[in-house]
């Protein structure tokens, strides 16, 4: 029983941070039906930045609240990544909007392994470490533990997800973008300012994976030029589990995601009689993802044809 | 007179191919405009250049006076033009209520839209009834209403509509022009892109032949359905 709700807890985690990823991915597919493939480096960014200023501050200020230090992280991190993903926009996608699919999906591979590199120069190869800002205080619920950080990031991604759901539901913005992801020339004649909108969508997604980037820094105790890979192709799954395209697909495709790993992790050894490992656990992920789509092509929520935001 | 819209030597030009070629029209404030053709004439051509949908390749736009050639779609649209595309361009996934709403996407007058749509509900009873449904789900003849109703959202001063009655069984489209009668008795300039031409010339003031992408005769639409070439080529005579 403890077992079973430790990796529900752990799973649910994990799973709210590649949600968070996920979105990203998906706003952008729905609007552009263009796969942003450096979307993983740029939670990357948000990580090594915003581990960057929280280093800096632990060093100058070590008396100051690790909520604050936190928080000032995120605080750089989140322009930050926004501004690059605004810059990555511009200067890598819009030129090739009328380009071959394939164009602008090769330059977006390009993007991430250039993103990789910079993040390489300045912050080296090594891994680095979390400094220990954060209080860690582990609370007891029916035998399972949840970490102080494991509650703020459950907390934090729900707060998210929930506005963003109301964002595009109810503002103008999220009309502007529903409308053009439906049609790109419809929503132009209705006096929507298309690029602003597509701007305005990456500066979104990119704020999101600034702040996933900072959550599975924190959640792991480190970061690495390297750790966007692995996520980013863990959050583009999840987003084309729950149907690439649809908002509720990427949060549940997410949440399925984690769910899956942390019990794949879990009970991977008991099922195999010991043969295969914990070390399996992305095996088992992608395994089940591929199982998905072999049944449901469109994914979970997916509609054929693409269902948008 | 004053004009609202005038497109002088426009041409259009898709690679190589020459749509519309060096054609001048103009529309007074008020007045209904018809441009007929056939397939292929240039007429949608016309109405994407001019809408700021397409880069024109030679020519100008001026709408109230102001030059709008080369101007984007969308800028275009908040001067006070809008175009109902071709094929009605409805939001599929969107309610008949947010696609109204979009079509009020550029104003802010609260006031005005929240009149304009009783309006809107009161001239289309038919949309009062499906305003929670998926615009996708509707008949082509109420999407037809839809489109029309969203571009009244706009309180545009002109439309340009492209063939509202493609597709449309014969009673539908009595009451799609019905609707296009009672808007542009509120004021609004129309020009109206058809094949109908029966229907284009009997509805409009003054009327225009496309062939080719350029323009074989203009005139008074009663004219027009007078002529002997107009009569055998779009009259079926
Ligand atoms: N995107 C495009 N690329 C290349 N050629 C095009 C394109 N759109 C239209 N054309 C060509 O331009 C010419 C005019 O087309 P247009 O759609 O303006 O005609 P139309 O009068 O609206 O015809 P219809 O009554 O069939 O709607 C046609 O020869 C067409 O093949
Ligand atoms: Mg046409």
């Amino acid at each position: 029983m403890d077992i079973f709700l430790q990796q529900l807890i752990n799973g649910l985690v994990l799973g709210s941070v590649y949600a968070l990823v996920a979105l990203g991915y998906t706003m952008v597919y729905g609007i552009l039906e263009l796969i942003n493939f450096a979307h993983g480096e740029i939670t990357m960014m948000g990580a090594m930045v915003a581990l960057a200023v929280i280093g800096a501050l632990a060093l100058a200020a070590p008396g100051l609240p690790g909520v604050l230090v936190l928080g000032a992280g995120l605080a750089v991190a989140i322009p930050v990544c926004v501004a690059l993903g605004l810059l990555i926009e511009r200067v890598a996608y819009r030129p090739l909007r009328h380009a071959p699919r394939l164009a602008p999906l090769i330059t977006a591979i390009g993007v991430s392994i250039i993103l990789q590199n910079i993040a390489m120069l300045i912050w080296g190869k090594q891994y680095i470490p979390f400094p220990a800002i954060l209080p860690q205080a582990r609370h007891t619920v029916y035998g399972a533990s949840i970490t102080n950080v494991q509650i703020a990031i459950l907390l934090l991604a729900t707060g998210i997800m929930l506005t963003l759901i109301l964002v595009v539901r109810k503002t103008r913005l999220g009309r502007a973008m529903r409308a053009t992801a439906q049609s790109r020339q419809v929503a132009s004649l209705m006096g929507v300012d298309v690029n602003r909108v597509i701007a305005a969508t990456f500066a979104i997604g990119s704020a999101l994976a600034a702040v996933a980037g900072v959550m599975v820094s924190a959640y792991y105790g480190l970061a690495h030029y390297y750790m966007g890979f692995l996520l980013g192709l863990k959050a583009f799954s999840a987003a084309v589990l729950g149907g690439i395209g649809n908002l509720a697909g990427a949060m549940l495709g997410g949440l399925l995601l984690g769910l899956i790993e942390s019990f794949g992790a879990g009970y991977i050894g008991d099922l195999t009689g010991g043969f295969l490992g914990s070390n399996y656990q992305d095996v088992f992920a992608f395994f089940v993802l591929i199982t998905v789509l072999v049944f449901r092509p469109s994914g979970l929520l997916g509609v054929r044809g693409g269902e948008r935001a | 007179m004053k004009t609202l819209l005038s497109v002088n030597q426009l041409s259009v030009a898709y690679g190589g191919i020459h749509a519309v070629r060096e054609l001048s029209l103009t529309v007074a404030p008020g007045e209904m405009v018809c441009l007929i053709g056939a397939n292929g004439a240039g007429k949608t051509s016309t109405l994407k250049a001019v809408s700021g949908l397409l880069e024109p390749h030679g020519g100008s736009v001026h709408f109230e006076g102001r030059s709008i050639t080369r101007r984007p779609a969308h800028e275009v649209a908040r001067l006070g033009l809008t175009l109902v595309p071709e094929g009605r361009g409805v939001f599929p996934l969107m309610s008949v209520a947010e696609n109204l709403m979009m079509g009020a996407y550029a104003r802010c007058d609260r006031a005005g839209i929240a009149h304009d749509l009783d309006r809107v509900y009161t001239l289309l009873p038919r949309l009062t009834e499906r305003r929670t449904q998926l615009a996708g789900l509707l008949s082509g003849g109420e999407q037809q209403m839809l489109a029309l109703g969203r571009a009244m959202m706009a309180r545009p001063r002109l439309l340009l509509l492209d063939e509202p009655s493609m597709g449309l069984a014969p009673l539908m489209v009595q009451a799609v022009f019905d609707i296009i009668r009672r808007i542009a008795a509120d004021g609004v300039a129309v020009l109206l892109v058809e094949q109908n031409a029966h229907l284009a010339l009997k509805t409009c003031a003054h009327g225009y032949v496309l062939e080719n992408g350029a323009v074989t005769l203009a005139g008074p639409a009663a004219e027009l359905s007078t002529n002997p070439a107009v009569r055998r080529a779009y009259l079926g005579e």
